[in-house]
């Protein structure tokens, strides 16, 4: 602008660190230097993908705590009977812990990637869609064992009819999320492997999946939370 | 497309055939026409629309063919077209996508497939809303709010089908906004010129990027409660449905939460209204400083109005509820928060008017729509402060006093803009000049017919006339001025109805016989006049990207040779 001079009372209130962060945000050409389009698309879509997701939840919290008839007991209804003992919540802890782990597989992918090895990239990227498929897969049998438990989303036998409808929502709209982030990773990971990024010199791709993996991941940490937990 | 790259012309998409230069096409300015082109043909039928609501309601009768029914259809679905689907997709797809990368200096969009692909998704939600009038007991009749129960219980016209097809359209018109709005976003943050820091940015930008990331936030709710009530619509789930005798029986829904969803509506239902208003607001300012030949006042304090405005937005939306029932708390904090907008707000006008303050003013039709727009955005704000406070709102409520309010403040207001922009940049976009007396002639019918219409309505609804009501009848406590006023409304809307004749004549007219434009008719400073080519080329800039190293509102410098000087040229 034209009046950069600043008067003196800026200086007061603004400390220098403070004044250079503001200086160099709304310096020219890039907000944040050196990044990706891509990256920077990517944060901003998944800050708006979280107000979807807290919508959700907000939505499903405030249902549950008007729901007319009692809500059903998480750990028992989600609980597996192994050896003829209940334990309970124990497929959610699986799903989460082979969740969490894919995103181990999902940072060192975007790691080699930075070191641009390709080989391994790839293996780790394909890694993490499996472990993506098989969260997807664990979902597709909860599902199923609730639906012969009889829960369907405008009816429960056990309680309030809004835990089948958020449950299948919820969950559902997580596991299109995880599955649109598997076929992501494979399209990614096949471009690794063809060597398209060390054409370009440029392996951002593979840190923009791994954005929006971690993300994922991030959102089954709170649907766990919320829902199973509560 | 890295960012090293900016100035590269290799990674564009390059058209190479009729097809994907003007159809499939990737550049922003021809995105920005088809756009601008569907919202205003969407937007035309939504006019029509109204003309038929004023035609019932000031001769109840005479029309036996609009039936109650209809005119519930009618107004629920003006409302939401006017609202998403005309001026949202305008005011960002179209003079989003055509400014930012002129104005900021850059080629194109940063994705601009993406770009593309948003575009085809409008279209789309607007085929599948269009579709809502040809399927099976017409569109819905649940008033824009889409309030459940009635939305989708039976006795609500359109509530089968309607109201799916506008529930599938909303969620289509979301995917499709995050996908533009994305990309405005980045763009602006990403990929300004040499120079182009962002306090030198024009208002016109600041207002649109702050309402995309508005939008980015405020949309997942709708998008959320479309969803939902598809789901209670189609799979019988009770999200928002209580137990309820219809028809006579009992549902089988029980235990939803009406409240939820209209939380949810309004969560997004505020800060559209900023996200219509900001873009308005930015536009209007370059309108004033570049006709009345002066900077603007205030920059700075412009753009912290715009994001404060922004921020507050999100924490008001309960002032839509207070007939809803709720804590007196709750509306003790949402009336607060509501007036304290009227702070930035008041800065921006105030600064409106400091800037015509002794300037050097050229009434042209674009300035004279944009001073237009101070006098109605001033009627409607202050009607505002009556309905921010929670006691004054509730008897006026549900009345035509509300619908006066918003029509002056969001309707007729950003519509001013947006037609004063589209006098203002025409000659950039197609490289033609209006017809000068046709411009004025339909400005006047239209500004004069804009209060002619509005404001008997703020009586009306003092009076306590009901919106939304097909036909008032003999009701006691209404006065029989209240009929002839509203004959007075019909008459003044259906000229200003067919004075938007003498816009698209004007428009289809000087595309082939108006007068060759300057690449710079009006004097401005801001980039996008400055593009070396007019209308500007495939790729903006020529072989390099131009410098900037100035704010876009040089006007009437002392001692410069010209009462102008570019952002493009340099400090001295």
């Amino acid at each position: 602008m034209a009046h950069t001079v600043s008067d003196g009372r800026d200086r007061e209130i603004i400390t220098p660190a403070l004044r250079e962060i503001v200086a160099d945000w709304s310096a020219d050409q890039e907000v944040f230097r050196h990044t990706h389009w891509g990256k920077a698309m990517m944060w901003i879509f998944l800050l708006s993908d979280t107000f979807i997701f807290s919508c959700f939840l907000t939505g499903y919290m405030t249902m549950r705590a008007s729901a007319a008839e009692p809500w059903p007991n998480t750990a028992e209804v989600f609980a597996l009977t192994i050896g003829g003992q209940d334990i309970p919540l124990i497929l959610i802890a699986i799903m989460t812990f082979v969740l969490i782990s894919s995103s181990g597989t999902m940072a060192m992918a975007v790691n080699f990637g930075y070191r641009k090895d390709k080989r391994k990239t790839a293996i780790l990227m394909l890694l993490t869609a499996l472990f993506g498929a098989a969260f997807v897969g664990m979902q597709a049998f909860e599902w199923t064992k609730l639906i012969h438990e009889g829960v369907r989303p405008w009816s429960n036998p056990m309680g309030a009819p809004q835990f089948g409808a958020s449950f299948f929502m919820i969950t559902g709209f997580h596991g299109l999320h995880v599955t649109c982030g598997v076929i992501l990773l494979l399209i990614i990971a096949s471009k690794v492997a063809r060597g398209h990024y060390d054409r370009a010199g440029d392996y951002s791709a593979v840190e923009i999946a791994g954005l929006y993996w971690h993300f994922v991941d991030l959102v089954w940490v709170f649907i766990f939370a919320f829902f199973y937990l509560w | 497309m890295a960012t090293t790259l900016a100035d590269d012309l290799r990674p564009m998409h390059h058209p190479h055939s009729w097809v994907t230069r003007y159809v499939w096409s990737q550049d922003h300015k021809v995105i920005a026409i088809q756009y601008s082109v569907t919202a205003i043909a969407i937007g035309l039928v939504a006019l029509v629309l109204s003309a038929l609501m004023r035609l019932q309601l000031g001769f109840p009768g005479v029309f036996p063919a609009i039936q109650p029914d209809n005119y519930l259809q009618f107004v629920s679905m003006h409302g939401m077209i006017m609202v998403v689907y005309l001026l949202t997709a305008l005011l960002l797809g179209g003079f989003g996508n055509y400014l930012i990368p002129l104005m900021i200096g850059a080629r194109d969009m940063v994705f601009p497939f993406v770009n593309m692909l948003s575009y085809w998704l409008y279209l789309l939600s607007v085929i599948v809303l269009v579709a809502g009038f040809f399927v099976p007991g017409g569109p819905t009749g649940a008033g824009w709010t889409l309030y459940p129960p009635q939305a989708i219980s039976e006795g609500t016209p359109g509530h089968q089908w309607g109201i799916a097809t506008m529930l599938v359209s909303l969620a289509i018109f979301v995917a499709a906004f995050t996908m533009g709005g994305l990309n405005y976003v980045t763009t602006v943050l990403q990929a300004r010129t040499k120079g182009m820091t962002l306090m030198r940015m024009p208002l016109s930008v600041w207002g649109i990027f702050t309402a995309s990331i508005m939008g980015l936030l405020a949309f997942p709710a709708l998008f959320v409660a479309a969803i939902m009530m598809l789901f209670d619509h189609f799979a019988g789930t009770s999200f928002f449905m209580p137990t309820m005798q219809s028809m006579g029986a009992i549902t089988p829904t029980e235990g939803g939460s009406p409240l939820l969803f209209q939380h949810l509506f309004w969560f997004f239902g505020h800060p559209e209204v900023y996200i219509v208003a900001l873009p308005a607001f930015g536009i209007v300012s370059d309108l004033i400083s570049v006709h009345a030949r002066r900077n603007i006042f205030g920059y700075r304090m412009m753009v912290w109005a715009i994001t404060i405005i922004g921020a507050l937005s999100f924490v008001v939306w309960a002032h839509h509820m207070y007939v809803s029932g709720m804590n007196p708390y709750f509306g003790f904090f949402f009336a607060t928060s509501t007036l304290i907008i009227a702070i930035p707000t008041a800065i921006k006008v105030y600064n409106w008017l400091l800037t015509l303050w002794r300037g050097d003013i050229h009434l042209r039709v674009p300035m004279l729509f944009a001073i237009a727009f101070i006098f109605t955005f001033i009627h409607g704000g202050l009607s505002g402060l009556f309905l921010g406070n929670v006691s004054v709102d509730v008897p006026l409520s549900d009345t035509f006093f509300v619908v006066a309010h918003f029509h002056m403040v969001m309707g007729v207001s950003p519509v001013l803009v947006i037609f004063g922009a589209i006098y203002h940049w025409y000659p950039k976009i197609f490289g033609r000049m209006w017809n000068e007396t046709l411009g004025k002639l339909h400005f006047w019918i239209t500004f004069l017919g804009v209060y002619a219409i509005f404001l008997p309505m703020h009586y009306l609804g003092i009076l306590g006339v009901p919106r939304r009501y097909y036909a008032l009848g003999e009701t006691g406590f209404i006065p029989p001025s209240v009929h002839l006023a509203n004959e007075w409304i019909s008459i003044a809307a259906l000229i200003v109805f067919a004075a938007q004749g003498l816009f698209f004549f004007n428009m289809i007219w000087s595309l082939f016989r108006g007068p060759r434009a300057d690449p710079n008719p009006w004097g401005a400073a801001s980039l996008e006049w400055q593009t070396p080519q007019t209308p500007p080329a495939h790729g903006n800039w020529g072989p390099t990207l131009p410098t900037v190293y100035r704010w876009p509102y040089d006007y009437s410098v002392p001692g410069a040779p010209r009462d102008f000087i570019p952002q493009t040229e340099p400090r001295t």
